[in-house]
């Protein structure tokens, strides 16, 4: 299996917009002032007419993204994977994520290789 | 094939070689610090220096989860602006002249100045200040009690002590312990513990816990009871995310969560939603309830809280339904002058409710083992009770008897005394981890006059502080979490703290107490290291702790048994009865403990001394109703100005209002505007958002700027954002517990260059402050109605 095989799986209805999955990759990589490897964009928050709430945070890999490659190889998880604190966050094979689909509303998987 | 981790790299061990890399498995908690101890893998090399930090998977408190504040670690262990030796100041104060000194020769500057004073003035005179709760619990108050022989250990003047002391004073009071929401934290095995089930409804009053983390309570447990389920309801001025995802949000007026309280248990009884069973075998005084809540409809809250009356009831009615729900309070609860009768309230709400000691309810939690490694520790053993009885406040404040594992001297009755000399001097203090000028204390530049005019100030901490510049005749570098031995005693599970790293002269705060106290104290302090320290600790503890701190080391954590419905079993009074730790043995709606103390024995409500209500005219001059204090991932409190990262995603102060009250007051996203009212003003950065009451503002706090200058009149500008220059001290309610940091008024007004050519930090430091008449207590403040009688016996409840 090749890095290829494996996706990022966010479901973001519970993502709480709290930067960790930002600064561990920061951290991992060692990346400058201004450069990221993930990005939290934010929809909201903004009141709905029926008087709800939208506020939707949405981890978005950049191109800098290389899934942790090295950490891979070694058996650990992504660093975002492993520290994100809502624990909304799956690296695995498309196969194993895409299982849980169906159970998840609000869920994406990232192909980010 | 699904991944899988490499469970040679992921071990129960505590300790393993990972290549050329040492990997040590313990747990963080300062400094830099928070509320919890989260489990972390701390990766060290061949020289002992930490390159790396990982959360730790099998920690189940955190689930090898970690927030910003542990992943950015390396940077603030390794800031070039940390302090490395012990300095003794050489020009004047706020000069910013240091000249370097030995360990040895600061002990003996440390032992001149105790002995003069204490000789000239008694042991009384030095006060011993931390910031909040964290990994100097009992350290600071240790070296207070055993090496100064005073009996006066506060909080940074923190007033009204308002930072969780007052709900635990009232819930020692009223329960005789205090309630903490049930995420299952208590077992290893955690969401599948036996029994365990989550909460229909978490109602949330006072806090973000997201963000704030409060109380060895990580946040984002709710994250995941929402997973499974668990809905919420939300009482929060601002829209929060979690309040966003609430099934009711309350946007109330801040200050005004005690009358909601009140309307909610109205609701409740009114409606008969309240558990019967649990309110007449477990509750004392809910006819006396029931009778106050009468008048507290919700029309009547909603013209106080400005939240409408539906929305109250529906809150109630939900949060009555919930099999159980639980209650997850915050600070803000305790930053009112009526903090005490609003957690007096809730707690009412939550017991009517038979919520409490229920899975998933809200349970009873005590330090691991008995061990309180807190404010108390070491006061009876080395302050004699004719010392004990000159703790400052208590005459003031007699509930602070009552604080249990939170009692302090009184913060605001310290201040007080500094500047009347009454009932005798202040001549020292000794400031360690806290930075009281940058946040914590009210009234930040009343505060400065009252410091200035000690004879002699020692600051000890991690970077030299604005409080450290402006103050300190000595400077002591201490140690970070990764440097030192400790143990968090603080809830469950007991964690041991492993030094893995050391920092040119820096000593952990276990070895500052060890060089202190076995200096002044030599005969009565018997610790001679930190090892032996930490031993005592364990020795110290009331439940048998079944280790020694060394084999605590090697275990990493250790779980005590902790069955549900303890006031069942007879576990929670000394005399092995059934029952709660109060006189009656119940949850006392009416408090027989307040009414021995004079106070109202029943939850009420105060309305905020400054508000549109309590004062219309004033209002019409400061026309937004001001709160502050909330919390952002990047910072604890005032630390983490100088890491580079953090200031990237959160550069500077920012006050948050809504779209319309910027436009009112022609101001826009990014400008920097003066926040003022009749105390004082500072400045900070607009942040529109829709998610306030355009009434309302919301201030940032903590701010200082380590990359400004460290002298006078800028130290690192901290009075100039500084929200506590409108805030107040020596505002307190009834008991001497709540102060009103989330409810003042205020106007904004745009920064120009000309309404800006006297900054906030030259008109404190040079030009005698901001002028108008500080409030001081007055004699009849003193509570002399005390019935001794009723009391007796029931000093501490632990």
């Amino acid at each position: 299996m090749s890095i290829k095989d494996y996706g990022l799986l966010i479901n973001y209805d519970f993502c709480t917009g709290c930067h960790t999955c930002e600064i561990a990759c920061k951290k991992e990589h060692d990346l400058p002032e201004g450069q990221w490897g993930i990005r939290v964009l934010q929809d909201g928050p903004r009141e709905k007419e029926d008087g709800t709430w939208e506020y939707t945070y949405m981890p978005l890999p950049t191109t800098l993204c290389d899934l942790c490659e090295e950490r891979v190889e070694e058996g650990r998880l992504p660093t975002c994977v492993h520290h994100c604190q809502a624990r909304v966050m799956q690296f695995d094979t498309y196969d194993e994520l895409a299982k849980q689909l169906p159970n998840m509303p609000r869920t994406v998987i990232y192909a980010v290789k | 094939m699904a991944f899988k981790e490499n469970p040679d790299l992921y071990r129960k061990d505590w300790r393993w070689q990972e290549g050329d890399l040492t990997v040590t498995r313990t747990c963080h908690w300062s400094a830099p610090g928070c509320h919890d101890s989260c489990g972390v893998l701390l990766y060290t090399d061949k020289d002992d220096n930490l390159v790396k930090i990982e959360g730790d998977p099998n920690q189940t408190y955190n689930n090898g989860t970690l927030c910003m504040r542990c992943l950015n670690m390396l940077e603030a262990v390794n800031h070039p602006e940390r302090l490395k030796y012990p300095m003794k100041r050489a020009g004047e104060r706020g000069e910013d002249k240091w000249e370097r000194i030995s360990w040895e020769e600061a002990l003996d500057i440390i032992e001149e100045n105790v002995r003069r004073i204490q000789k000239e003035y008694g042991p009384e005179s030095i006060v011993g200040m931390m910031g909040t709760g964290r990994n100097c619990n009992w350290a600071v108050p240790l070296i207070t009690y055993a090496g100064f022989g005073s009996p006066n250990f506060a909080l940074g003047f923190l007033s009204g002590d308002s930072c969780m002391l007052p709900r635990a004073a009232i819930s020692a009071a009223v329960m005789g312990d205090l309630p903490i929401i049930d995420a299952a934290q208590f077992w290893p095995e955690r969401y599948d513990h036996e029994g365990w089930k989550r909460p229909d409804y978490i109602f949330m009053v006072g806090n973000n816990p997201l963000k704030s983390n409060g109380d060895g309570f990580l946040g984002h447990w709710i994250v995941e009871m929402m997973k499974m389920g668990t809905k919420l309801i939300v009482s929060d001025p601002q829209l929060t995310w979690l309040a966003a995802k609430a099934e009711v949000w309350l946007q109330g007026r801040p200050g005004t969560d005690g009358a909601l309280a009140l309307a909610m248990i109205h609701v409740i009884i009114e409606e008969d939603l309240y558990d019967h069973e649990f309110v007449e075998k477990w509750t004392y005084g809910f006819d006396q309830l029931t009778e106050c809540v009468k008048e507290w409809t919700p029309e009547k809250a909603e013209e106080i809280t400005w939240i409408p009356a539906d929305k109250i009831r529906k809150a109630a009615r939900l949060f009555a339904s919930g099999d159980p729900s639980s209650l997850q309070w915050g600070v803000a609860v305790d930053m009112n002058v009526g903090g005490i009768p609003q957690a007096h309230a809730w707690i009412a709400m939550n017991a009517i409710c038979g919520n409490i000691e229920k899975p998933g309810g809200n349970l009873i939690a005590r330090d691991a083992y008995g061990m309180v490694l807190s404010y108390p520790y070491g006061y009876d053993k080395y302050i004699p009770p004719e010392m004990q009885a000159k703790r400052i406040g208590l005459d003031f404040s007699p509930l602070h008897r009552f604080a249990a594992g939170a009692a302090t001297a009184h913060g605001d009755s310290i201040l007080q005394c500094i500047e009347t000399d009454k009932p005798y001097p202040i001549k020292m203090i000794w400031f360690q981890s806290t930075n009281p000028i940058a946040n914590m204390a009210g009234e930040a530049p009343r505060v400065y006059d009252a410091i200035n005019k000690m004879d002699f100030v020692v600051v000890v901490d991690v970077f030299k502080t604005p409080t450290a510049v402006a103050f300190a005749d000595l400077v002591l570098p201490a140690a970070m979490s990764c440097e030192r031995n400790s143990i968090r005693g603080w809830w469950t599970p007991t964690r041991a703290i492993t030094k893995v790293t050391s920092y040119y002269e820096a000593k952990s705060d276990e070895d500052i107490v060890v060089a202190v106290c076995s200096r002044l104290n030599p005969e009565n302090f018997k610790p001679r290291t930190d090892i032996e320290l930490l031993e005592e600790a364990v020795e110290n503890g009331i439940d048998n702790p079944p280790f020694t701190y060394a084999e605590l080391t090697k275990m990493v954590d250790s779980w005590p048994e902790r069955p549900y419905a303890m006031h069942e079993k007879g576990l929670l009074r000394s005399d092995g009865e059934p029952g709660f730790n109060t006189p009656t043995g119940k949850i006392e709606l009416y408090s027989l403990v307040l009414e021995a103390l004079g106070d109202p024995a029943l939850p009420y409500y105060e309305e905020p001394r400054e508000s549109p209500i309590s004062t219309p005219d004033l209002y019409e001059e400061y026309p937004l109703v001001l709160t502050t204090g909330h919390r952002s991932y990047e910072f604890f409190h005032s630390e983490h100005r100088q890491q580079p990262t953090m200031r990237e995603f959160h550069p500077w102060p920012l006050v948050e209002m809504h779209p319309d009250t910027a436009k009112k007051y022609g101001v826009k996203d990014g400008d920097w505007v003066w926040i003022e009212n009749t105390r004082g003003r500072c400045r900070q950065v607009v942040h529109e958002t829709p998610t306030m009451d355009p009434r309302v503002l919301n201030a940032e706090h903590g701010w200082w700027f380590p990359e400004q200058d460290a002298a006078e009149p800028s130290l690192f500008g901290v009075f100039d954002s500084n929200i506590n220059n409108l805030t107040n001290q020596c505002v307190t309610g009834a008991t001497g517990y709540g102060a009103p940091y989330k409810s003042q008024l205020c106007k904004i007004y745009k920064c120009t260059e000309e309404n800006s050519e006297v900054m906030p930090g030259k008109q404190v430091t040079e030009l005698g402050g901001f002028k108008y008449d500080r409030i001081q207590y007055t004699d009849d403040a003193v509570h002399d109605n005390t019935n001794e009688e009723m009391l007796e016996g029931r000093k501490y409840v632990y």
